[in-house]
C-alpha cells in the first residue's frame, strides 16, 4: 500500500467517452497504474494506457459524465490488482473484483460509481494450520500452511512475486486468523524481511508462473457433453474456443460446462452478455449439487459479471481477472476451468478504446494488436508442476461471437490460431434444433491426436480408431444426404442409403443432447465409453436389406431405441430394457 | 454557476466547437440562435479549453456568434404521473399543444446499471392474443425482443397490437425515426384501444434533427424505469432501432470517429446493449419489458444492426411476408413459462405443432420438385394450410387456452394420435375424442 504522502496528483485536461486525459506537473508516470478521478465526492477508478511526456490518457472503469478540467486526479503507482486470499469462491464480482452482493447491501438496485469494496472478507477468521516451519527454505508459492475453504484445504503461500529464495523467519501456530493478520515473516536473500498475510495482490495483467514447468496435457478434461469428449476432447490444462451466430446455443452449452465439467473450480465470466444470463446461474448454482465434492455447484463456482450496460473499460478487466483467480488456485494444484463468454465482447472494449486512443486501425478497426492481447490471454491456461510436485491446470473455453455468425472475422481467426480445440456452433444445425449445435463436420481438436495414448489407454485400447471411423462415417453420410437432396431417395443405391441412415442415428442418439433433461443433459465419462462402444457396433455392423424402405423401418426402431435409453438412468429397468431391445435389433438386422 | 458564452468556433456537422471553462463532461448547454432559435445542446468531447457541443436541433442555419450558455446538469426528463397519455419530442418538449411540466421533478437519463444480483429470474408470461407469440415464442415479463422485419412490412401494427392486448400498467412509446403518418397512426390507436390515458409517447420523426433520435430510447427508457421502480409494469415499445443505430453512426462520422463495420462505430454493441438492459424484473417492485423493431436493410439479418441485436436480446420475432415465422423467430425465456405458468400441455403442443410444420413445409418441397404426391403428404399439406390459417395469419386474436385447444383440434383434423409425438399423458388427456 501506498500511503498518501507517495501520491502523485495530476489534473484533468480533456474527456472523451471513457477516455480523459490528465497532465502530471511533476512526478513518474507508470504505464497501466491506477489512478483515480477525483468527480465531486466520487473517485472513479482508472487505468493509465498512455504516456506523453507529462500528460498520459486514462481509461475510466466508470460512466465519466461529470469530469471536467482541473479535477485532481490520484495516481497510485500501483498496476490493477486482485487480491488472493481465502473466501473467493461462491463470490459474484464485477469486473474490478467488486463482491456485487455487498455492493448490493449498501447500494439497492442500481450499481453507484465510485463505490469499491474488498475482494474477501476482512474480518472473516479462518483456522489456518501451519505446514512451514522457520528455517525452511522457500520461493514464490510456496506453502505455508493452509486453511479450509467451502470443500478444499486453501494452501497460504508465500508472495507469488518473489524473486529468488526467501528463509521462513516465523510461521504462527495454529489458529484463528483474518487475512489481513501477520501469519508468517520471510527474510529474503538480501536479508530483508516481509510479512506475509493470508492474502496477496497480483496484477491482473500479468502471468503467474510461480511454478517448476509447464507440461504437456496428459489427460482430457471431461465435460460431460458427448460430442465434446468423444469427439473434439479439450485437454486438461488446454484451450477450445466456441465461436457461434446469436442463438445457436453457446450460452447453453456453456452453463452445461460450468455444471458438469469435472473439475475443482469453475470460474465463470460473463464479459458484455445479458445480465439474464448470470441471474440464471445465481438463482440455479446454489441447489444445484457438485459432481465432484458432493456440495452445493456454489461452492466451487466463482462468478465474474460484467453485462453488457456496464462500462467496457472494465469489460476489459473482467476477462483478466478472471485468468488471474484461476491461475491463483492452479497455484495450489487445482484443475481450475475457466469459461470466458464472449472474448469478442472483450475484443470490441478493445476497439473502441484504441478508436479514443486514435490509434491506426487494422481490419474491421479492431487495434493491429489484437491477435497478441488475445495469444496471451489463451497462453495463461496450461497443465504445471509446481515447485512441490502437485500439478495444477487452468483450462480455457472461450466463447467467440462472430459477426453476422461469419468465422472469418479477425476475433475469431486470431482465436483460431492459438486455441487447439475448435467448437464451432451452426446456424443450420440450431435451426433444424439439433442441439448442442456444433457442427461435426467442420469443428477440430488437435487433443484428439495429442492425448491419443492416454485415451486409449483410459478407455478403451481401439478408442481414437473408433472415433475416426465414425467421424468418416459422418462425412459420407452427410455427402449421401446432399445426393439424395438432388436425385431423390431413388437415386442412390439401397448400400449408400444404410450409411447415410447410420449417420443420421449417430448424430441423433449420440452428437445430439438434451440440455433440458435431467439425464440427458450430461453423460458421465463411463457411460459415455459403453453408450459409445454400442452406437460404433450399429455403425461398424454390416446390415443388409432387401429393399430400402426395409432399411429405413429397420432404422427408425433402431434410432428410437438408443434415444429413448439415453433419456433413461443406468442400471433402471427401463434402461435394461432398452439396452435388450437394442441388441435384438442388432443381431436382426445383421441377419436380415 | 451559470456560464455564458458569445462565441462558436468551429461548426462541423452537428456538432459546436467552443472555448469554455469549468465544463463537464455529458453538462447540457442552451444556445440561443441569432435569430432568437433556441435548442439543447450537450458536452461530447473536451479537450483542455476546447468543448465540443452536440446540438440537438442540429447545425443547419447556427451562427457562429449564437449565445452558449451552460446549464451544470446532464439531461434531464420530468418525472411525474403527469407524464400520463402525453407526447413529447426527442428533446422532451410536448408535441400535444398542451403545457410542458415545469414544475415537476427531474430524473437523469441513461442512468447506472442494474446491479446483477438484484435481478430476478423473469417467470411471468404476458398473453398477447397473438398464436404466434402465445404459443410458439411467449413473451416473459422483463423479456427484451426485437422485431427483425423490413421495409413495407406491418411491424408498427404488430407492435400497436402488442401494446393493446399486453395488459401492461404503462406503456411507453419511443418514436425513432417516424414517419408522420405512422406517428398519427399509433395516436389514433392508442386513443381508439382506450389506452392513451396509461401511455406516454416520446416521438422523433424523420423531419426532426437527428441527435434528437439519439435521445429517445433514453428518455423513454429513464421514465420507464422510474416507473418500474414504483411497482409498475412497463412495457416499452421502441420502433425503429435501425434508424437509432443510423443516427450513431451519422454523428461518429461527424466526430471522425473510426467506424467498424459498414460504417457503424465499433461502439454499436454496447450502445444497444446499455439501452436493451434497461430490461429488468425488480426484486420487490416493477418491471420493464422492451419490445423493439429493427428493420433489417434488404432483409439481410447478418447486417450489423440486426446481428448486434441478435446477440443483445433474449430472442427475436421475425416478420417477414405479413406473419410471424416460426422458424427465424425465437423467444429465450419461454423455456421459463412454457408448462409452468401456462397449461401443462403448452410444450407438447409447441414442440409437435412446429415440427408438424416443418415436415408440412419440406413436402411441399418435394411436391414442387415433381416427386410423387402419396396419401401421408395430402394430409400434411392439408396442416401447413390450418396452419397458415388458424395460427399464421396475423389477423387471429385468441387467448392461449384457446389457440391450445385450436392446435388440439387441428393436429386431430390431419393426423392420428401415433403420428404426432406427444407423450401419452398429454395424449389422453387433450386429443379430441371422435364423436
Amino acid at each position: 500500500m501506498t500511503t498518501p504522502s507517495q501520491k502523485i496528483r495530476a489534473k484533468v485536461i480533456g474527456v472523451s467517452g471513457n477516455m480523459v486525459s490528465i497532465e502530471v506537473p511533476e512526478g513518474a508516470l507508470v504505464q497501466n497504474e491506477v489512478a483515480y478521478v477525483h468527480c465531486g465526492d466520487e473517485h472513479l477508478k482508472s487505468e493509465v494506457i498512455k504516456i506523453r511526456g507529462n500528460t498520459a490518457n486514462l481509461q475510466v472503469f466508470e460512466d465519466t459524465r461529470g469530469i471536467a478540467p482541473g479535477q485532481d486526479v490520484e495516481l497510485t503507482g500501483e498496476l490493477l490488482s486482485c487480491e488472493l486470499g481465502p473466501g473467493l469462491l461462491g463470490m459474484i464480482y464485477d469486473g474490478l473484483q467488486n463482491p456485487l452482493r455487498l455492493l448490493d447491501n449498501r447500494q439497492g438496485f442500481f450499481l453507484k460509481r465510485g463505490q469499491y469494496l474488498p475482494a474477501i472478507d476482512q474480518a472473516k477468521k479462518w483456522k489456518f494450520t501451519p505446514t512451514a516451519k522457520p528455517g525452511d527454505i522457500v520461493r514464490a508459492g510456496s506453502f505455508l500452511g493452509s486453511v479450509q475453504e467451502r470443500h478444499f484445504p486453501h494452501q497460504i503461500m508465500t508472495p507469488l512475486g518473489l524473486i529468488g529464495t526467501a528463509t521462513v523467519e516465523l510461521v504462527r501456530p495454529e489458529g484463528e486468523y483474518s487475512v489481513r493478520d501477520e501469519i508468517a515473516v520471510l527474510k529474503d536473500e538480501a536479508g530483508k524481511k516481509t510479512t506475509v498475510t493470508m492474502s496477496q495482490p497480483w496484477p491482473v495483467k500479468k502471468a503467474m508462473k510461480a511454478y517448476a514447468e509447464r507440461l504437456y496435457p496428459e489427460e482430457m478434461m471431461v465435460s460431460g457433453v458427448r460430442i465434446i469428449d468423444t469427439f473434439f476432447p479439450v485437454g486438461r490444462g488446454g484451450v477450445a474456443c466456441v465461436p457461434g451466430p446469436f442463438g445457436a446455443g453457446k450460452t447453453v452449452l456453456q452453463h452445461i460446462l460450468s455444471k458438469y465439467a469435472q473439475v475443482d473450480i469453475v470460474i465463470v465470466v460473463a464479459c458484455g452478455e445479458r445480465a439474464g444470463e448470470v441471474v440464471e446461474l445465481i438463482d440455479e448454482f446454489p441447489h444445484l449439487t457438485d459432481p465432484k465434492t458432493g456440495g452445493s455447484l456454489m461452492d466451487r463456482t466463482i462468478i465474474i459479471c460484467n453485462t453488457s450496460s456496464m462500462p467496457v473499460a472494465a469489460r476489459d478487466a473482467s476477462v483478466y481477472t478472471g485468468v488471474t483467480l484461476a491461475e491463483y488456485y492452479r497455484q495450489m494444484g487445482r484443475d481450475v476451468l475457466l469459461l470466458a463468454d464472449s472474448t469478442s465482447r472483450w475484443a470490441q472494449a478493445m476497439r473502441e478504446m484504441s478508436g479514443r486512443l486514435e490509434e491506426i486501425p487494422g481490419e474491421e478497426a479492431f487495434p493491429a494488436y489484437l491477435e497478441s492481447r488475445v495469444a496471451n490471454f489463451y497462453e495463461r491456461a496450461g497443465f504445471v508442476q509446481l515447485h512441490s510436485g502437485d500439478k495444477g491446470a487452468v483450462t480455457i473455453v472461450g466463447a467467440v461471437s462472430p459477426a453476422g455468425g461469419n468465422f472469418e472475422e479477425p476475433v475469431t481467426q486470431a482465436t483460431l490460431k492459438v486455441v487447439s480445440a475448435f467448437h464451432g456452433l451452426s446456424r443450420k444445425r440450431s435451426d433444424e434444433r439439433r442441439f448442442p449445435a456444433i457442427d461435426p463436420l467442420d469443428s477440430w481438436s488437435l487433443y484428439l491426436k495429442q492425448l491419443e495414448a492416454s485415451l486409449n489407454s483410459r478407455l478403451d485400447p481401439k478408442w481414437v480408431e473408433m472415433v475416426t471411423f465414425c467421424t468418416s462415417t459422418l462425412r459420407k453420410s452427410a455427402e449421401i444426404g446432399r445426393m439424395m437432396t438432388v436425385v431423390g431417395e431413388e437415386g442412390v443405391s439401397l448400400d449408400d442409403l444404410v450409411v447415410y441412415l447410420k449417420g443420421e442415428m449417430l448424430d441423433a442418439v449420440y452428437l445430439q443432447q438434451n440440455a433440458f433433461d435431467d439425464v440427458d443433459q450430461a453423460t458421465p465419462i463411463d457411460r459415455q465409453v459403453k453408450d459409445f462402444k454400442l452406437v460404433y457396433r450399429a455403425l461398424f455392423a454390416p446390415f443388409s436389406f432387401k429393399i430400402k424402405s426395409d432399411a429405413r423401418r429397420f432404422f427408425a426402431r433402431l434410432q428410437d431405441a438408443f434415444y429413448q435409453k439415453n433419456y433413461t438412468r443406468e442400471g433402471s429397468a427401463e434402461h435394461k430394457g432398452y439396452l435388450e431391445t437394442i441388441e435384438k435389433l442388432l443381431v436382426e438386422g445383421s441377419a436380415a | 454557476m451559470i456560464k455564458a458564452y458569445n462565441h462558436i468556433t468551429n461548426i462541423i456537422g452537428d456538432i459546436a466547437e467552443l472555448d469554455a471553462q469549468g465544463v463537464a463532461f455529458g453538462e447540457l448547454a442552451q444556445i440561443t440562435n441569432t435569430n432568437g432559435e433556441t435548442s439543447l445542446a450537450q458536452v461530447i468531447k473536451i479537450d483542455r479549453e476546447r468543448v465540443s457541443l452536440q446540438v440537438f436541433a442540429g447545425a443547419k442555419g447556427l451562427s457562429n456568434g449564437a449565445k452558449v450558455r451552460f446549464l451544470g446538469h446532464p439531461m434531464q426528463v420530468p418525472f411525474t404521473a403527469d407524464l400520463l397519455g402525453r407526447v413529447f419530442n426527442g428533446s422532451g418538449k410536448p408535441l400535444d399543444g398542451k403545457p410542458a411540466l415545469f414544475d415537476a421533478p427531474v430524473i437523469e437519463i441513461a442512468g447506472p446499471s442494474v446491479n446483477p444480483v438484484r435481478r430476478i429470474v423473469p417467470r411471468n408470461f404476458i398473453e398477447t392474443r397473438i398464436p404466434m407469440i402465445d404459443v410458439f415464442n411467449p413473451l416473459v415479463e422483463s423479456q427484451k425482443l426485437p422485431i427483425f422485419s423490413q421495409a413495407g412490412e406491418p411491424y408498427n401494427e404488430l407492435l400497436a397490437r402488442v401494446g393493446l392486448q399486453a395488459k401492461a400498467d404503462i406503456i411507453i412509446l419511443g418514436g425513432i425515426g417516424l414517419k408522420f403518418d405512422e406517428y398519427v397512426f399509433f395516436k389514433h390507436a392508442f386513443e381508439r384501444g382506450g389506452v392513451m390515458d396509461r401511455t406516454i409517447m416520446f416521438v422523433h420523426t424523420a423531419a426532426d434533427p437527428v441527435v434528437e433520435r439519439l435521445l429517445v430510447p433514453d428518455l423513454a427508457l429513464a421514465v420507464a424505469e422510474q416507473f418500474g421502480i414504483e411497482g409498475k409494469r412497463v412495457l416499452v415499445l421502441l420502433t425503429d432501432l435501425t434508424a437509432f443505430a443510423d443516427a450513431l453512426k451519422e454523428i461518429s462520422v461527424a466526430m471522425e470517429q473510426v467506424p467498424s463495420n459498414l460504417g457503424y462505430p465499433g461502439s454499436l454493441y454496447s450502445d444497444l446493449a446499455s439501452r436493451y438492459e434497461k430490461a429488468v424484473d425488480f426484486e420487490g417492485a416493477g418491471s420493464i419489458t422492451i419490445l423493439a423493431v429493427t428493420t433489417m436493410p434488404g432483409g439481410d439479418v447478418t447486417h450489423p444492426v440486426p446481428d448486434n441485436t441478435g446477440y443483445i436480446t433474449e430472442g427475436q420475432y421475425y416478420l417477414a411476408g405479413g406473419v410471424i415465422n416460426p422458424f427465424g423467430s425465437l423467444s429465450r425465456l419461454k423455456q421459463l413459462v412454457v408448462g409452468k405458468v401456462t397449461r401443462s400441455d403448452h410444450g407438447s403442443v409447441m414442440n409437435s405443432m412446429i415440427r408438424l410444420y416443418a415436415k408440412a413445409l419440406e413436402t411441399k418441397k418435394k411436391i414442387a420438385m415433381g416427386f410423387e404426391k402419396t396419401a401421408d403428404d395430402e394430409r400434411y399439406l392439408k396442416y401447413a394450410d390450418l396452419f397458415m390459417q388458424r395460427f399464421m395469419d396475423l389477423r387471429v386474436d385468441i387467448p392461449l387456452e384457446q389457440a391450445l385447444d385450436l392446435g388440439w383440434k387441428t393436429m386431430a383434423e390431419c393426423f392420428s394420435p401415433e403420428e404426432v409425438g406427444i407423450k401419452k399423458a398429454d395424449l389422453d388427456k387433450h386429443w379430441p375424442k371422435k364423436d
